[in-house]
């Protein structure tokens, strides 16, 4: 373990990502990550890495296809509209069974959106942004400390299981400033042992290596197998944090920046005497759903603190079973939770109020939608939905 | 007895997919003779694309790696810059090089990339059944041009050896074709030359092939040849564009 310094959380996480060995970096320059690059280009090199600005975060996730045949550790970041770019190449590195690691700092969205700090792509990142059924490991940090740290278990997590693992972080985390350490040595790279699968410079005659996304008519063999994979995964690789979870009667679910909010509000409600828990997803797929159902099962109402509109809950929808109800608190496209807001909504569901509380039908209210377009040929009428 | 023909060595022994009368064949041969006679077969190591030559990767006895529609020389870039001593191509066609994949040829060369692309220009999409290609010519029928190509909203067909010779950081380009014997030993020539550069490190090279489709031309074997000759070449003149390989 290092001395704890002062360090920004996007350059944690590059530093933490060179510890970790990685030694191939392609990325594109967007808003908030672009600490990484930067901390790349001026430290990969010096590592006996490479690093390339690509011409675009297609090119980029691309750069990281080839060098993960090698068997380099190698990856990628990224914010949001950036992320969504690098879909093409992540279902296709989940095709190949290609270990590397790509960075999300989340942004405002959809579309160009904002540059504030957000959690809008819960969904993009946990169900598989492209196409295909495949699936990322996802972690989510909460702490410049996590973020340095993270590239470490991300490396060694889509090594194990031969995928692309995903740190899932936001805005606010990459630019803020904070105390941490390093809780491993500089991993030299050479020294890990080579890869049976890697493409490579081969003598000896070793039978040849092909990475390769197509499978033709043996897809659905191929779909199965890496199926059993995930399924291992779920069973064995999700992490979690609990904060006075045992006993509350309102648990809290949140992971990224806006745990930290909670914790406050765990905090505060502890000074009105009020019995709120803390369950912080670290892994968000695998999604830690056994245990959130045994920790729901003990508490009256379940509630999510999300910055996005109703994404994070759905998970804990599936985990609950509707054993307990479960609640949501949304902060979208920017949003920011803090103690104060979150407790509000605690108050809400204790008292029977809906403050703080967000629901996708009630806030439809009375809006009612009217096509501008001329509709007499009658299409949209027959078209319309439920009486 | 004396053996006076064989396959190279650093082809499979896996029989081609290929139509006949199709220029892919003839080009892996000549890059596979490449390797064997440059001794560099086991340092080569290939980035197959989408398209008819997907399936390249089974038919190079190199290490190989298929990747997506457009991408290669992005994929190559990652695989030279994680093994600098490999030698490292990328195989694409017309659609995949000069339509969809656009920025990362011309990035590629840019970043002067020591690796060696194999373009095969002809002038259609394949795989996907005869479509129009960014390549294909005024006037061509194509299934999603089917009264041919119209400039007026198709555009002109894409030269790309004359236009990445505008880029400083190519540094060997040159145009062959594979419709005849004295052809296909040009071709050979350009394909070494562009691979012997990689080994010596000269910077990006592409040779740009002007192959034949008999099938989705709806031509027979000797009238694609034909088509070669005297519709390609006008637009697509054969010679050499760039060559700072001594330089």
């Amino acid at each position: 373990m290092t001395e704890k310094t002062l360090r920004k959380g996007n350059e944690a996480l590059a530093e933490g990502a060179i510890r970790a060995g990685a030694r191939f970096f392609a990325g594109y320059p967007i808003t908030p990550q672009n600490e990484v690059p930067e901390y790349m280009s001026a430290y990969m090199a010096e590592a006996g890495g490479a690093f390339v600005q690509a011409e675009s975060e297609v090119a980029a996730i691309n750069m990281v296809y080839g060098a993960a045949s090698t068997g380099t550790r190698s990856m990628t970041s990224s914010s949001s509209p950036g992320i969504s770019l690098k879909q093409e190449g992540i279902t296709y590195l989940a095709s190949a069974d290609l270990p590397c690691l790509i960075v999300n700092v989340m942004r405002g969205g959809p579309g160009l959106g904002s540059i504030s700090g957000s959690q809008g792509d819960y969904f993009q990142a946990t169900r598989g942004g492209g196409n295909g059924d495949y699936h990322v490991i996802v972690l989510a940090p909460n702490s410049v400390e996590e973020l340095g740290n993270f590239p470490k278990l991300g490396f060694e997590l889509a090594e194990k299981y031969r995928m692309p693992c995903m740190i899932l972080a936001d805005g606010i985390l990459g630019q803020m400033m904070e105390s941490m350490s390093f809780h491993f040595d500089p991993i030299d790279p050479n020294k890990l042992g080579k890869f049976d699968w890697a493409v490579d410079i081969h003598k000896n005659g070793r039978k040849k290596n092909n990475v390769f996304s197509y499978k033709g008519d043996n897809l659905i063999a191929d779909v199965v197998e890496r199926a059993k994979r995930y399924g291992y995964i779920e069973k064995t690789e999700a992490r979690w944090e609990e904060r006075e979870a045992e006993n509350c009667d309102v648990l809290l679910v949140a992971y990224g920046l806006s745990s930290r909010a909670c914790l406050e509000a765990v905090n505060k409600a502890k000074e009105e005497g009020l019995k709120v828990g803390l369950f912080r997803p670290i892994t968000l797929w695998p999604f830690p759903s056994k245990r959130l159902a045994e920790l729901a099962a003990k508490a009256k109402a379940v509630l999510s603190v999300e910055q996005s509109l109703g994404q994070l809950v759905q998970d804990i929808k599936l985990a609950v079973n509707g054993k307990t109800p479960v609640y949501l608190n949304a902060y979208p496209a920017g949003g920011q939770p803090d103690g104060h807001s979150i407790l509000t909504a605690v108050h809400s569901i204790l008292n029977g109020g809906r403050e703080g509380l967000f629901d996708l039908q009630e806030h439809a209210g009375d809006f009612a939608y009217e096509c501008k377009r001329d509709t007499s040929l009658g299409m949209q009428g027959d078209l319309k939905g439920g009486k | 007895m004396t053996i006076i023909a064989k396959k190279p060595a650093s082809l499979t022994d896996l029989p081609m997919h290929y139509c006949p009368g199709c220029g892919h064949g003839i080009v892996h041969r000549l890059m596979g003779e490449t390797f064997d006679e440059l001794k560099i077969a086991d340092r080569v190591i290939g980035v197959a694309p989408v398209g008819c030559a997907v399936f390249a990767d089974s038919y190079f006895a190199c290490d190989m790696v298929q990747g997506a529609h457009g991408r290669g020389p992005a994929i190559a870039t990652g695989i030279k810059r994680s093994k600098p001593e490999a030698i490292v191509f990328s195989y694409q066609g017309d659609g995949d090089l000069a339509s969809i994949g656009m920025a990362e040829i011309v990035h590629a060369a840019v970043r002067s990339e020591n690796i060696t692309v194999i373009f095969i220009n002809n002038a259609i999409y394949g795989m996907t059944g005869g479509q129009m290609a960014p390549t294909t010519l005024v006037g061509q029928v194509a299934t999603t041009a089917p009264k041919g190509r119209d400039p007026k909203l198709q555009g002109w067909p894409i030269n790309m050896c004359e236009m990445l010779a505008q880029i400083t950081g190519a540094k060997y380009l040159e145009r062959v074709a594979v419709d005849s014997p004295q052809h296909v030993m040009q071709a050979k020539k350009a394909i070494k030359k562009a691979f012997e550069n990689q080994v010596n490190g000269v910077g990006f090279s592409m040779v740009e092939v002007l192959s034949q489709c008999p099938t989705n031309w709806y031509a027979s074997v000797p009238q694609a040849l034909e088509f070669v000759r005297t519709k390609m070449m006008p637009q697509y003149p054969l010679g050499v564009f760039k060559d700072e390989g001594g330089k």
